[in-house]
C-alpha cells in the first residue's frame, strides 16, 4: 500500500482528472536583491495580519524572522567572507547532478573574465565581491508532491489545487495543528497567541484565527489567470512563476550558467522527483548549503514511514490484549 | 568618520565578525595560529554546524498540557476496557464495574480535552467529515468516537446495575441489557487501538524526537497504558479481584522500560537529548522509577489492599509523566535546529556511503 501521490504527478493522483500542468515557483536567490517586495505583496493580497511586534532581529536585514500564519513569503540575508564563500563552492562541486552534464570551472579562465566575441547576450551581473557577500533568499511553502501537512490533516481542510498547489480551506479547519508538526519545513502554522508566535496585539478582528495558515500559491489569483502576488511584484524576477516542469528546466539551465562562470556553489533545491517529499512545487537556486538559509537538508514526508507506524501500532494493540489475555489466565483471584 | 557629541553616550560596539549571524562555530585549524606552542591549540576541529541564526526548521504542533492529558486518558480507558471485558468472561464484578467507569470517565474528560486544545473548538465535528488512513488523527478520531459511544451505553448498563435497576429507562432496558455483550466485546476490541494509535500520531511528525521514535512509541505507549489501567484497577478494586490488574500493570511496567529504552538508543544522539535532559528528562525517570516502585508493588504487596492502592497510584503517575515527558521533549526538541539538521546531514551521509546518490533534495542541476 501506498501512501505517496504516482508519478504522474500530485494533482493527477488526487483525482482531478485533467491535464492541468502543475504550477509553481522557481526562487533564484542569485539574483534576488532583498527588496522585500514579494513580503509586502503578500502580506498586502492575503490581508495577512501582522507578525511580531515591530521589533529588530539583529540578523542582517531580516526582522521577519521565519515563515508562519502571518508571513508567507521570508526573505533570509546571510553575510559570509571568504572562507565560507570557498566552502560553499567546494560543497557545490560535490553534490551529484540530475542527469545535466556538470561544469568545473573552466581552465584558463578566471571568473568575472569577459568572454571573447560578440557580448551582446552576456549576462552582464556583476560577480560577488570575492571578499564577502550577502545572500537573500525569499522562502516560501514548498507545495510538496507529497505533503505531510495535506496527508495528516483529520478535516479534509487542507487539499490539493487543480494546479497542484496545497491549499487551507480555513472555514473548514478546525486548528487540531496535526499539520504544524508534519511539515519537514516548518512553513504551516495555526494562526493564534498560542505556544509558537509571540503574542500579538491585533486592533480590530484578525479573520481566521485558530486555523492554520500557509501560502495558498494565490490560489485566488490562480483561477482568475492572474499569477501569484509575490512573482508578479518581484523587480528582478527572482520569483518566477510558471508551469513546474518549464521552471526546472530553467533551473537546470541557470545552475549549468553559473556553473561555467565557476560558481560552482550554485545549486538546486527541491528540483529531484526522488527526494524525501518526491520534489517540491516552489524550487530554488541556493548559493550555500540548504540549512544556512533555514532549510532542511535532507527533509522527508512521514507519511512514507506510515504503513510501518500502523503496522507497529498493530502489533503492539495485540501484544496488549495478549498480556491481558495472559494475565486473566490461571484461576485464581 | 564624523564625529558628533552624542558618540560617546553609545555602548561599545562588539567587533564585526566575518561569519556573524550564521550560527557557526568552528575552531582554527591546527598549523595555524598556535603551532608554535605559543598558545592553546585544538587538534580537531569542532563539528561543524550552520543554521540560519540558530532560529528553528521545523515548527512544534501546537499541542500543549490538555494533548498529554488526553494521551495518558486514551490509554487509561483502552486498558480498563481491556481489564473489565476480562473481568466480565471470568466473573469478577467489581473489576469489570470498575473497569467501565473509568473507561467511560476517561474517554469523556479526555475527548474534553482534545476538543480544548483545538484552534477552533466549536468545529470539533469537522473531524468526522471524512476518514482519511494517511491522517492518524483521522483514525484516531473515529476509534475515540466509536469507543466513546460504546463505553456511554455500558457505563449506563452499570450505573443503572448500581441504582438497582431503579433509572427510570423504560422500554429502553431491555435495548440496553441486549447491547451490553456485544458492547463490551466491541469496547475490548477498539480499546487497545485507542491506546496505540497515539504512538503513529506522534511518530508521523516532523518533530526530530517523535519522528526518530516512530518504531518504538506505540510499544511504549500501549505499555505506558497497560500500567495505568492495572494501577487504576489496583487502586479501585479490592484486592481478591484484582489480580490480573496486579499482573497486567507488571507486564506493562517491564514493557515500559523496554521499549522506552530501545527508543533512545535507536535514536541519534541529539534526538534523544530532549529524553534524557531538562524538564521532559527530568519527568521521564521519575516515570521510570515511579513505574519500577509500583511495579514491585504490585508484584509483592498485592494482598494487602493498602499497598495495591500506593503501587496503583505509582502506576498511574508514572504513566502521566510519561505522556507529558514525551510530548514535551518532542516540543523541546524542535527548537534547537541542530537537532533537525545533524541527524539529517548523518542520514545523507549515510546513504550517500551506502551509493545511494539519487535521492538528495539538493542537486547540482
Amino acid at each position: 500500500m501506498s501512501l505517496l501521490a504516482g508519478s504522474a504527478g500530485p494533482a493527477a493522483s488526487s483525482g482531478w482528472g485533467h491535464d492541468h500542468a502543475r504550477k509553481g515557483f522557481f526562487t533564484d536567490t542569485s539574483i534576488c536583491i532583498g527588496c522585500k517586495a514579494c513580503e509586502v505583496a503578500c502580506k498586502e493580497w492575503n490581508r495577512n495580519p501582522v507578525d511580531g511586534n515591530l521589533e529588530i532581529l539583529g540578523s542582517s536585514y531580516d526582522n521577519t524572522g521565519a515563515l508562519g500564519a502571518n508571513t508567507w513569503r521570508h526573505v533570509a540575508f546571510v553575510e559570509q567572507g571568504q572562507d565560507r564563500i570557498e566552502e560553499a563552492r567546494e560543497s557545490g562541486r560535490k553534490l551529484v547532478g540530475l542527469g545535466m552534464p556538470t561544469i568545473g570551472p573552466k581552465p584558463g579562465r578566471r571568473r568575472g573574465d569577459l568572454p571573447e566575441g560578440d557580448l551582446g547576450g552576456v549576462d552582464t551581473t556583476p560577480p560577488d565581491t570575492p571578499e564577502f557577500r550577502w545572500l537573500m533568499s525569499s522562502d516560501v511553502c514548498k507545495h510538496c508532491t507529497n505533503a505531510g501537512c495535506l496527508d495528516v490533516c483529520p478535516t479534509g481542510a487542507i487539499f490539493r489545487s487543480e494546479f497542484g498547489s496545497v491549499v487551507v480551506q480555513d472555514d473548514v479547519c478546525n486548528g487540531c495543528g496535526t499539520c504544524v508538526g508534519a511539515c519537514p519545513f516548518g512553513v504551516i502554522e495555526r494562526r493564534d497567541d498560542g505556544t509558537v508566535s509571540p503574542r500579538v496585539e491585533h486592533d480590530g478582528e484578525v479573520p481566521g484565527m485558530g486555523t492554520a495558515k500557509k501560502c495558498t500559491l494565490c490560489y485566488d489569483r490562480l483561477v482568475d489567470g492572474e499569477q501569484p502576488a509575490c512573482s508578479a511584484t518581484c523587480p528582478t524576477t527572482s520569483i518566477k512563476f510558471g508551469d513546474h516542469d518549464d521552471l526546472v528546466g530553467d533551473a537546470q539551465e541557470r545552475v549549468r550558467e553559473l556553473h561555467e562562470r565557476g560558481m560552482t556553489e550554485a545549486r538546486l533545491y527541491g528540483a529531484n522527483p526522488k527526494d524525501g517529499v518526491g520534489g517540491i512545487g516552489s524550487v530554488f537556486l541556493l548559493l550555500d548549503e540548504p540549512e544556512v538559509y533555514g532549510l532542511p537538508p535532507d527533509p522527508q514526508v512521514s507519511t512514507k514511514f506510515l504503513p510501518q507506524m500502523y503496522l507497529r501500532a498493530g502489533v503492539a494493540a495485540a501484544g496488549m490484549i495478549a498480556a491481558t489475555a495472559l494475565a486473566f489466565m490461571g484461576g485464581k483471584r | 568618520m564624523s564625529i558628533s557629541d552624542l558618540d560617546s553616550d553609545r555602548p561599545p560596539q562588539e567587533p564585526r565578525k566575518g561569519r556573524s549571524g550564521t550560527g557557526r562555530r568552528r575552531r582554527r585549524r591546527a598549523g595555524q595560529v598556535g603551532a608554535d606552542g605559543s598558545r592553546e591549540m585544538a587538534l580537531v576541529d569542532d563539528v561543524q554546524f550552520d543554521s540560519y541564526y540558530g532560529r528553528q526548521v521545523v515548527k512544534a504542533p501546537p499541542w500543549r498540557g490538555p494533548i498529554a492529558v488526553y494521551l495518558f486518558l486514551g490509554g487509561l480507558a483502552g486498558g480498563s476496557s481491556l481489564l473489565s471485558y476480562g473481568a466480565q468472561l471470568t466473573d469478577r464484578p467489581a473489576l469489570r464495574r470498575n473497569g467501565r467507569l473509568l473507561a467511560l470517565g476517561a474517554v469523556g474528560v479526555g475527548t474534553l480535552a482534545l476538543i480544548e486544545d483545538l484552534g477552533r473548538p466549536e468545529r470539533f465535528l469537522n473531524m468526522m467529515r471524512t476518514v482519511k488512513i494517511s491522517s492518524p488523527m483521522s483514525l484516531g478520531t473515529w476509534i475515540l468516537a466509536s469507543f466513546g459511544t460504546i463505553s456511554g451505553v455500558l457505563g449506563a448498563v452499570e450505573v443503572d446495575r448500581m441504582l438497582g435497576e431503579k433509572v427510570p429507562l423504560g422500554a429502553l432496558r431491555p435495548l440496553l441489557k441486549a447491547a451490553e455483550g456485544p458492547a463490551a466485546l466491541g469496547q475490548a476490541a477498539l480499546g487497545p487501538g485507542l491506546a496505540s494509535y497515539t504512538g503513529a500520531l506522534l511518530g508521523d511528525t516532523a518533530v526530530p524526537t517523535w519522528s526518530a521514535g516512530r518504531n518504538h512509541m506505540s510499544y511504549l505507549f500501549t505499555s505506558s497504558a497497560s500500567l495505568a489501567s492495572g494501577g487504576a484497577a489496583m487502586i479501585t478494586t479490592p484486592v481478591d479481584q484484582a489480580r490480573p490488574a496486579r499482573v497486567l500493570a507488571a507486564a506493562g511496567v517491564v514493557g515500559d522500560v523496554l521499549a522506552s529504552r530501545a527508543m533512545k538508543e535507536s535514536m541519534h544522539p541529539l534526538e534523544a537529548e530532549p529524553l534524557e535532559t531538562g524538564r521532559p528528562g527530568q519527568m521521564l525517570e521519575w516515570a521510570e522509577r515511579l513505574a519500577i516502585g509500583g511495579g514491585v508493588l504490585a508484584v509483592l504487596g498485592g494482598r494487602s489492599r493498602a499497598l495495591s492502592m500506593a503501587g496503583g497510584a505509582a502506576l498511574v503517575a508514572a504513566s502521566v509523566l510519561t505522556r507529558f515527558g514525551v510530548l514535551e521533549a518532542g516540543l523541546e526538541s524542535t527548537k534547537d535546529p541542530r537537532r533537525v539538521i545533524e541527524p539529517q546531514k548523518a542520514r545523507l551521509a549515510a546513504r550517500r556511503a551506502a551509493g545511494i546518490t539519487d535521492d538528495s533534495i539538493t542537486t547540482s542541476g
